[in-house]
C-alpha cells in the first residue's frame, strides 16, 4: 500500500515534474509529520491554557477585588491591541534573557523555558485575553432573575455559579468561543519566527532542500484547511449537543 | 413520529419551552483603561526606571537607547501604518467583489466565491504571506514594460488577500442581515436586482459593516509585522537591527521590543475603543 503511493508519487514526478517529496521520500515524510506533530501539541496545549486563564480572568473581573479587578482589565486590554508577533518576541527575547539560566547535566547552559514553552505561553496569554471577555460576556448574559431564582431554590454563591450560570454562559459565549480558539490554531504558526519546528518550519525546511515550494506550499495549504476544518467541526458538534432548546437564538 | 408534547404548553422541537425564555443579550461593556490603570504604571515606572537609567559608564542604559533610536523605529511603524491602509484598501475593494460574487444568483459563481473566501479566511496569514512572497515573481512583464515587485508591495498583496476573505464575509454577512421585506418592497416598485442592492440593501448595510470592518484593519495592522519574518524592512526587522547596533546586549531586548508593543497598543487601543463605541451607537437605534 504505502510502497504503491510512494511508487505513485515518484511516477508522478518523472512523468509531470511535480515533486511531493514528502509522499515518497521517507526522511521529508519523517520531518512533515514531527512539524504536524508539534502543531497539534502548540494548538492542544494553547487551547487548553487560553481556556483556564480566560476562566480564572472572567472569574477574577466579577470578583470583589479592585486591584484584581484593574489587572485583569490591563491584562486582557494589553494583549488585545498588541501584535501576537511582537509578545512572542518580548516574551522570548526579553523575558527569557532576563531569567537565569540552569546547568544541564552535561555541563552546558540552558535557559529555563525553552523556545517551545516560551510559544506556548505567548499563545495562550494572547488568546486568554480574548476568552477572559468572551467568557465576562457569556456570565452578564445569564439574567439576574435566573439566579435570583437559584437563590430562592437555596443554592449557595458558588454553586448557583457552577450548576446554574456556568452552563448557561458557556452556551452563549461558545460562537465567540469558536472563533477565538480556531484564530488560535491559525497563530501558532507564528512560533515559527522562534524557530519552533512546527508545520510551517518543517515544511519551510523541506522546500529549501528539495526546491519544490509550490508543491510544498500546496501541501501546507491543504494541511492548514484540514486541521481548521477539523476543529470547526468538533466546535460545531460540540455546540449542537449542548443546545437546549428554546434557549437563545 | 413526532414526540407527544406532555406540558400542553409549547413544541418542544421549535423551542418555546415556558421555563427558559429566549433572552435579549445585554451590552457587553468591553474592558477598558481607567485611572486606576495609570496608578499602576506609575509605580511600576517607579520601580523599574532607575534601573533602566542607569547603564555602566561604557553601556548606555536601555532608557538611552530606546530613545536615541526612537525616531529610526517610528519610520519603520509608519512603514507598517502605510502597508496596512494599502492593504486594507486593495482587500476592501476585491472583498466588496467577492462578496456580491457570494450573493449572486445562478450557481457557479457563488459556489466558486464562497470556496475562495472560505479558503483565504481559514489559512493562516503568515502562511498566505509565504504563499506571495515565494510564488509572486519578483517582477512582471505588462505589455513589454518590465515592472518591478519589491518585497513590500508583494507583502502588502499578502496581507490584502486575507482581508478580501474576511471584507466578504462581512458584506455577506450584513446583506443577509437587511429584512427580506426590504426586497420585496423594492420589487414591487419594480426596481432590478442590481438597483435593489446597490440602491436600497448596500446603503443599509454601510452602518452595520463598519465596526466589523474596523475589527479587521486592526488586526491588520497588528499581522504587518510578520512580514519581518520574510524579509521586509519594517518596525520589527529595525528592532533586531537597532539591538545588534547596540551591541547586542541582552538586557536591551525588553526595552526594545516593549518600545514596538508600547507603539502597537497607541495605535490599535483608540481604534478598538471607537470601534466599540459605534457598535454601541448603531445597536441603540
Amino acid at each position: 500500500m504505502i510502497a504503491t503511493i510512494q511508487a505513485w508519487f515518484q511516477q508522478l514526478y518523472e512523468t509531470t515534474g511535480f515533486n511531493f517529496t514528502i509522499f515518497y521520500d521517507p526522511y521529508d515524510w519523517d520531518r512533515y509529520v514531527a512539524g504536524l506533530r508539534m502543531t497539534l501539541f502548540l494548538g492542544i496545549s494553547t487551547i487548553l491554557m487560553s481556556l483556564v486563564i480566560g476562566a480564572v480572568g472572567a472569574l477574577l473581573q466579577s470578583g470583589p477585588s479592585r486591584v484584581l479587578r484593574a489587572l485583569v482589565n490591563g491584562f486582557v486590554v494589553v494583549f488585545r491591541n498588541t501584535p501576537p508577533l511582537v509578545q512572542i518576541f518580548f516574551f522570548y527575547f526579553g523575558l527569557g534573557t532576563l531569567l537565569p539560566d540552569i546547568r544541564a547535566a552535561d555541563g552546558l547552559r540552558v535557559p529555563i523555558l525553552d523556545n517551545v514553552q516560551w510559544a506556548i505561553i505567548a499563545l495562550s496569554l494572547f488568546a486568554g485575553a480574548f476568552n477572559v471577555e468572551i467568557f465576562r460576556s457569556g456570565i452578564e448574559a445569564v439574567p439576574r432573575t435566573t439566579i435570583e431564582a437559584a437563590e430562592a431554590l437555596g443554592y449557595t454563591r458558588f454553586k448557583a455559579y457552577r450548576h446554574v450560570v456556568l452552563p448557561l454562559a458557556l452556551r452563549v459565549c461558545l460562537p465567540a468561543l469558536n472563533n477565538n480558539l480556531i484564530n488560535l490554531l491559525k497563530t501558532t504558526t507564528l512560533a515559527y519566527a522562534i524557530a519552533v519546528p512546527e508545520t510551517l518550519y518543517a515544511v519551510k525546511q523541506i522546500w529549501s532542500e528539495s526546491q519544490n515550494v509550490l508543491e510544498m506550499m500546496l501541501v501546507l495549504l491543504a494541511t492548514y484547511a484540514v486541521l481548521v476544518g477539523v476543529l470547526v467541526w468538533i466546535m460545531h458538534r460540540w455546540e449542537r449537543a449542548l443546545r437546549i432548546p428554546g434557549y437563545g437564538r | 413520529m413526532s414526540v407527544p408534547d406532555r406540558s400542553g404548553t409549547g413544541d418542544v422541537r421549535t423551542g418555546a419551552l415556558p421555563v427558559l425564555l429566549p433572552f435579549v443579550r445585554p451590552q457587553a461593556r468591553a474592558a477598558r483603561l481607567r485611572p486606576v490603570h495609570l496608578w499602576l504604571l506609575a509605580g511600576l515606572a517607579l520601580v523599574s526606571l532607575p534601573a533602566w537609567a542607569q547603564g555602566g559608564a561604557a553601556a548606555p542604559s536601555p532608557l538611552a537607547v530606546v530613545i536615541k533610536w526612537a525616531p529610526l523605529l517610528l519610520t519603520g511603524f509608519a512603514f507598517n501604518v502605510a502597508i496596512s491602509l494599502m492593504a486594507m484598501a486593495i482587500g476592501t475593494g476585491a472583498g466588496i467583489g467577492l462578496g456580491l460574487a457570494m450573493l449572486a444568483e445562478g450557481r457557479v459563481l457563488p459556489r466558486l466565491a464562497w470556496c475562495v473566501t472560505q479558503v483565504f479566511r481559514n489559512v493562516p496569514w503568515l502562511v498566505l504571506l509565504f504563499f506571495v512572497m515565494f510564488l509572486v515573481p519578483f517582477q512582471i512583464t505588462v505589455f513589454g514594460v518590465r515592472v518591478p515587485l519589491p518585497d513590500w508591495v508583494k507583502a502588502t498583496f499578502g496581507f490584502s488577500l486575507p482581508v478580501m476573505a474576511n471584507v466578504a464575509e462581512i458584506v455577506r454577512g450584513a446583506v443577509r442581515s437587511v429584512p427580506n421585506t426590504q426586497w420585496e418592497a423594492a420589487e414591487s416598485l419594480a426596481f432590478t436586482r442590481r438597483q435593489t442592492m446597490w440602491r436600497i440593501i448596500l446603503p443599509q448595510c454601510a452602518k452595520r459593516m463598519l465596526p466589523p470592518w474596523m475589527n479587521v484593519y486592526a488586526l491588520i495592522a497588528m499581522a504587518t509585522v510578520q512580514a519581518s519574518i520574510v524579509g521586509v524592512t519594517e518596525m520589527l526587522t529595525l528592532t533586531a537591527q537597532v539591538h545588534a547596533a547596540e551591541g547586542g546586549r541582552s538586557e536591551l531586548f525588553a526595552p526594545l521590543y516593549g518600545f514596538a508593543l508600547l507603539c502597537f497598543f497607541l495605535y490599535c487601543y483608540p481604534i478598538d475603543r471607537f470601534t466599540a463605541a459605534l457598535e454601541r451607537r448603531f445597536e441603540t437605534r
